[in-house]
């Protein structure tokens, strides 16, 4: 067994990686996984359906921290997929045998440790295993407060669970860490990029723009013949989308302000630290947004889909300015 | 969000473990606080898991009265949908769809049977058949 540092986070994959990093001797925390790697998004994809609704993202698609840190920090991850579910126990095992802490991919719904009202079929679940004991694997699962077991079979299914961004067995582990950071080349490279896709993607439905989308989305499921029973499953799912494990609060809006609020003080950058307040402003808006959505659902208050719209293009205006001020960093 | 703005409403969808969410201090600084739960998002999941038990509750009447297949039980029994049926087990959505019928379901060959069963995990025999309860 390894001694692996298990840290709680807020999102699985900024979690592993932060944890996975500074195993391997370079210290980094949960929200400078997430910024450096310019994970906040705000995606509406309607071509995506996730239960039958459309998938909002508030975050980068899953992998894009993974290789977002290995980019900006030069190193690089050793990954492997296994077609033979076998071969991945096998190369699983081997790993822990030589006390190597791994990544692994998995599927939430066959992990018998998270609480039965979370397990649902999400294959894109980051956590490390560190050890074994007896039948069971022992995990640094990022989500939770403590480390966690699980036993070989339901690891395995984890594992392997096929379907839509199936992890084919999925292991990792970084091929040896760098000693330090350049904080002065790396930061304002990652916010540029994140500024570019909040700001600058070319489609209505992709950062700022998106936003907006959203709000009038709403109003046209509002209008639609079906609004009665179709409404509040819509608003519920949005904010599920936005609030539930895995975000930090708000939508990741906390989290990279965390990110923004750390690299200011380490660079002596007012600009960033200016920004890491107005994104906390923005992300608390978020949280009204959560509360009234829910509010209106469940009947507690009158429906009013402009209220809605107001309250995500306040939201949208807020964010704007935002990475208008970090233009040029 | 103020560091003691972090909602604690305990959450029974957490099974009573405390999620990480990043707030700042009186002074304006980040740090990480556990919280309990929060309503609206509760809300949000209990949501999404209810209308899965209505669905499981429906398909076992509905499989009961013999008007569809005990698969679509177990789909929703194991929180599936015919989309991810039909991704899990790599069939075509309109085949997953025409073995939701009694008819065509019982006569399934023991391959496509033995497809279903291993993606939701379910011994063979007893995808054929209904538990007392649902």
């Amino acid at each position: 067994m390894t001694d692996f540092a298990h840290r709680q986070s807020a999102h699985c994959e900024s979690g592993v990686v932060a944890n996975m990093v500074s195993h391997g001797g370079l210290a980094m925390n949960e929200p400078m996984a997430f910024g450096l790697s310019s994970a906040l998004t705000f995606a509406y994809m309607p071509m995506i359906k996730m239960a039958g609704m459309p998938l909002i993202a508030y975050r980068m698609p899953p992998g894009h921290i993974i290789k977002g840190v290995a980019k900006q920090l030069g190193m690089s991850w050793k990954r492997q997929t296994y077609r033979d579910p076998a071969a991945g126990k096998a190369a699983l095992d081997t790993q822990l045998d030589k006390g190597r802490a791994v990544g692994l991919q998995t599927c939430v719904y066959w992990l018998p440790y998270f609480p039965e009202d979370m397990r649902f079929h999400f294959n894109a679940h980051n956590l490390v295993v560190f050890g074994r004991d007896g039948d069971d694997y022992l995990i640094s699962d990022p989500i939770f407060e403590q480390t966690v077991r699980c036993d070989s079979a339901s690891l395995q299914k984890a594992r392997f669970a096929k379907g839509a961004m199936a992890a084919k067995g999925m292991m990792y582990y970084p091929e040896g860490t760098p000693g330090e950071i350049d904080y002065a080349t790396a930061v304002p490279k990652a916010v540029r990029m994140n500024r570019r896709i909040m700001v600058g993607a070319p489609l209505p439905i992709i950062g700022v723009k998106g936003i907006r989308f959203l709000g009038k989305n709403i109003a046209k499921v509002a209008a639609g013949a079906d609004a009665e029973t179709k409404l509040p499953q819509y608003l519920g799912h949005i904010v599920r989308m936005q609030e539930e494990i895995g975000t930090g609060g708000a939508g990741f809006r906390f989290l990279y302000a965390s990110f923004l609020q750390e690299s200011g003080k380490i660079l002596g950058n007012d600009r960033l630290k200016e920004a890491s307040a107005a994104l906390t402003d923005a992300g608390d808006e978020w949280r009204r947004f959560a509360l009234v959505a829910t509010k209106m659902a469940r009947k507690r208050q009158k429906l009013d889909v402009k209220e809605l719209d107001a309250i995500l293009n306040r939201i949208a205006d807020k964010e704007l300015a935002m990475w208008q001020g970090l233009k040029g960093i | 969000m103020k560091k003691d703005e972090v909602p604690q409403e305990t959450a029974r969808t957490y099974g009573g473990t405390k999620k990480l969410l990043y707030a700042v201090d009186d002074s304006g600084e980040y740090t990480e606080v556990n919280s309990a739960g929060w309503e609206p998002e509760t809300f949000a999941t209990v949501q999404a898991v209810d209308e899965l038990n209505r669905l499981r509750d429906e398909a076992y009447r509905d499989a009961r009265a013999g008007k569809v297949s005990p698969l679509v039980y177990w789909m929703y029994q194991r929180r599936m949908e015919p989309a991810t049926l039909a991704a899990t087990t790599g069939l075509w959505a309109w085949r997953v769809n025409r073995h939701f019928q009694p008819s065509v379901f019982a006569g399934l060959s023991h391959r496509i049977l033995a497809r279903y069963a291993e993606v939701m995990d379910i011994p063979l025999e007893q995808l054929r058949t209904l538990p007392d309860a649902p």
